[in-house]
């Protein structure tokens, strides 16, 4: 993998999908992607919390896109993969209903163009990325996975 | 030469010989003849001078230099060691501790320590010299409230020196008094002016501590210090200042200048109202050497590593064997075994590289409680037991507090004054227990004192006046459920609030931080016969044993420590009692939980005949009886904290990972429900 960082004009992203829109997290902030394992729901955790897994013996909070951005839930599938996000303070998980693949950006490609995100709330989204005919939503892995919600 | 990399191994280091010399001064202030603790403080001083000389410190280097040359004196036998002796050493320590803390935080360690010097050199010279503002507050705070002792802080010079051997050939003595104005006199020195006026009738005041001026400005507090040379009888001195309003006399003796005495009723007087750790740590024969056993020190952060790392192999262990009696592989079930036994070898060895003996915490208790009962002006015999007593670190870093408040606790409205004491027929001298030992897989901590006991009915009446419990609770209440109230939040009895404790943060922060500790605390208590709290704690926090139950096919953990028993019941056992399912088990009743509730699940109903797994657990002291779906059985399970963005969930304890991978979550019995 090249390196990203050091040449400011290059940005690398993780598209994903959740439902028909594609949103996509800067390579940085993406320790790895999983399958989907066993999760375990926490009783009284914040409504997106989907549950904790067992990540190479380390528990993680998963939490569920969906249910932040308040979409339509979707059905798991065999597509359906964890992206363990990679935090200041921790780790986290987040499920998403596939994880297409990296792109590579310029960093001018990300507008600020908040008019399509529908109603997820601005703070989660960094801004919008047009490649081709494909429009994906870059999000905020900070604020993503804040507490509260 | 960078010494900063040194540092850290310097400060550890100086803690330790700090907290030597801590426990040794006091072993020496009971046993003041005792050379082999005086050469244990000698040595730890002296390695302490080393140390910081070599690090630059010179404060440090300059104060242990000069307790070493006292030291030095006393173990030649050129002076003896006096009780004004011992505070000035524990000032020292406690100025050690201040400027050694402070070269922890990145200062220079430079503090004003000329006083204590100053005061180490005249000691030197075989002058107690009680004290004056050390101009460290922590050091002189411990004084306040107590009559300094009556012991001679004059020093003469040659003139005056002449002037007493002359007049002792005479039949002329010198005396030295001690005379106290009582703090509620308006006129202090209208009465020190009748002082020296009826001692100016016996004969000769040659010298006042403070000056003859001070003392007429009344800048004295409370007294002052006379010489008198006269040629009257003890008695007479003492009736001459007795016969004025409001003026004691607490102390008397003569003077011998060319031989500084330490005068037998002050040695009396000063009889310390502290502890005895003669009595709590073995004697050391004269010229005994502590033991040195090869050692290392360890990060503890690897510890904790190495600790993760076991439980990983556990776990994994655990998912091997599942997978071996699956597929029913007799040789893999084998080496299983072996691996079994050796895993378990392992974990408890790391269990027990990270065990450490309640002595840790339990060391600076002495010294706290012989501060404290000087404050208050009571006579407290600390005894310590079991301090070799071993706990996981996890429980040592969090039980000091709850049990510094307990002792703070007993030492305030435990135990009585010396004169509550004396009218009780009581000894003058208060007994605190501090005792640890082990009991199975938990560790027993008991605090008790011989004092007056929790009085009950004040307690009740408190309890109803800030409305804890209503008045109809009151009179259902049983004498143990009334004890109990003092774990109540916001209950406090303390008369009035002091300084010590009775502040609000009451024992129910201890009861919450023990319990948070997965540990339960108990009291009994009989009136003017004492107290004595027990609590129950774990062995480790790192590694427990739990319950595995089910309910809705989702798994949770229950420590065991919140277990009492489980029972079996059909739904026909269910009676109502105000909208409240309930049991009886063995002619108690049982308030009944169903589990799927605070979990968050739908309540099924009950199908007639079926068997229903009822948990008892202890929550509060109360039983409570947790109805699940299955037992899964117990195990081993290794606590993994639920991360930053789960943290702090009420009924939650943690998480832990069964044998097949999943993870389960750990049951908080005392904030579940």
């Amino acid at each position: 993998m090249e390196k990203s960082t050091g040449n400011s004009a290059e940005l690398q992203i993780v598209a994903f999908h959740l439902g028909l829109t594609e949103y996509a997290l800067p390579i940085d902030n993406v320790q790895e992607i999983i399958r989907l394992q066993t999760i375990t729901r926490v009783p009284r955790a914040p409504l997106w919390v989907e549950g904790v897994i067992n990540l190479r013996g380390t528990v993680v909070t998963v939490g569920n896109l969906h249910k932040r951005f308040s979409l339509p839930l979707i059905q798991v599938t065999e597509d359906s993969r964890i992206i363990i996000v990679k935090l200041a303070e921790t780790n986290a998980g987040i499920l998403v209903d596939d994880a297409s693949d990296v792109i590579r950006i310029s960093q001018g490609a990300v507008e600020s163009s908040p008019d399509i995100t529908g109603n997820i709330d601005k703070e989660y989204i960094t801004g919008v990325v047009k490649i081709d005919n494909r429009i994906l939503i870059l999000l905020e892995p900070q604020k993503l996975l804040a507490t509260g919600g | 030469m960078n010494m900063s990399q040194y540092l850290e191994m310097f400060l550890v280091e100086a803690k330790e010989h700090l907290q030597n010399l801590n426990d040794k001064v006091l072993a020496l202030e009971n046993n003041p003849d005792d050379k082999a603790i005086i050469d244990e403080i000698f040595r730890s001083a002296h390695t302490l001078k080393g140390m910081s000389a070599t690090m630059g410190f010179d404060k440090v280097a300059e104060l242990t230099h000069q307790m070493e040359n006292v030291l030095h004196k006393v173990r030649a036998g050129e002076r003896q060691v006096s009780s004004p002796l011992v505070d000035i050493f524990f000032k020292c320590l406690d100025t050690l501790d201040i400027l050694i803390s402070n070269i922890g935080d990145g200062g220079e360690g430079n503090l004003e320590t000329s006083s204590l010097v100053t005061a180490l050199q005249a000691a030197q010279e075989g002058h107690d010299r009680p004290l004056e503002a050390t101009g460290i507050s922590e050091g002189s705070k411990i004084d306040t409230g107590i009559p300094p002792e009556p012991v001679m802080s004059i020093e003469f010079n040659e003139y005056e020196k002449n002037i007493i051997r002359q007049s002792s050939e005479q039949g002329f003595f010198p005396w030295h008094l001690t005379v106290e104005i009582r703090p509620t006199c308006v006129m202090k020195s209208a009465r020190a002016f009748m002082v020296f006026k009826n001692l100016e009738a016996l004969g000769e005041v040659i010298k006042t501590n403070p000056s003859i001026e001070d003392i007429e400005d009344e800048r004295f507090d409370p007294g002052f210090e006379i010489v008198l040379i006269t040629k009257s009888l003890r008695e007479e001195i003492i009736k001459a200042v007795n016969s004025i309003a409001e003026v004691d006399l607490p102390g008397i003796f003569s003077i011998n200048i060319d031989n500084p005495p330490i005068p037998q009723e002050v040695k009396e007087k000063a009889k310390p109202a502290n502890p005895q750790p003669a009595k709590t740590s073995p004697k050391e024969g004269v010229g005994g050497v502590a033991k040195h056993v090869p050692t290392i020190r360890v990060d503890i952060e690897r510890l904790d590593l190495l600790i993760n790392l076991v439980g990983e192999l556990v776990i994994n262990k655990t998912r091997l064997a599942r997978i071996g009696h699956n597929k029913r592989l007799p040789d893999l079930n084998e080496t299983i075994e072996q691996m079994d036994r050796i895993s378990l070898d392992l974990q408890n060895l790391v269990m027990k590289v990270r065990m450490v003996p309640i002595e840790q915490v339990f060391n600076r208790f002495p010294r706290m409680v012989r501060d404290l009962a000087r404050d208050m002006g009571k006579e407290v015999e600390l005894i310590i037991e079991g301090k070799e007593t071993e706990l996981d670190r996890t429980v040592i870093d969090e039980i000091g507090d709850p049990l510094v408040h307990l002792l703070r606790n007993c030492l305030d409205h435990g135990v009585e004054t010396k004169e509550q004491r004396e009218v009780q027929g009581k000894p003058a001298q208060a007994k605190v227990r501090l005792a640890a030992k082990h009991e199975g897989n938990s560790v027993v901590i008991e605090v008790e004192d011989d004092g007056k006991g929790i009085n009950t009915e004040v307690l009740m009446q408190k309890a109803l006046e800030k409305g804890v419990i209503t008045s109809a609770q009151a009179e259902a209440m049983e004498q143990e459920e009334v004890v109990n109230l003092i774990f109540a939040p916001g209950l406090s009895t303390a008369e009035k609030v002091t300084d010590i404790s009775g502040r609000g943060v009451g024992l129910d922060a201890v009861r919450s931080k023990i319990e948070s500790l997965s540990g339960s605390i108990f009291i009994e208590t009989e009136k003017d016969r004492g107290t004595k709290f027990k609590i129950n704690l774990p062995l480790t926090l790192a590694i427990i044993r739990a319950l595995l139950v089910q309910v809705n096919q989702e798994a949770y953990a229950i420590p065991l420590g919140f277990i009492d028993e489980t029972t079996i019941i059909t739904p026909q056992d269910i009676r109502n009692v105000h909208e409240q399912e309930v049991i009886l088990l063995r002619g108690n009743v049982l308030p009944l939980v169903r589990l799927h509730k605070p979990v968050g699940l739908s309540v099924p109903d009950y199908q007639p005949g079926q068997e229903l797994f009822v948990v008892v657990v202890r929550k509060n002291n109360r039983q409570v009886g947790l109805v699940v779906d299955e037992l899964i059985g117990q195990q081993e399970i290794v606590i993994k904290n639920l991360g930053h963005l789960l943290g702090g969930i009420p009924g939650l304890a943690g998480a832990t990972i069964l044998g097949d991978g999943r993870v389960s979550l750990i049951l908080d019995i005392t904030t579940l429900f």
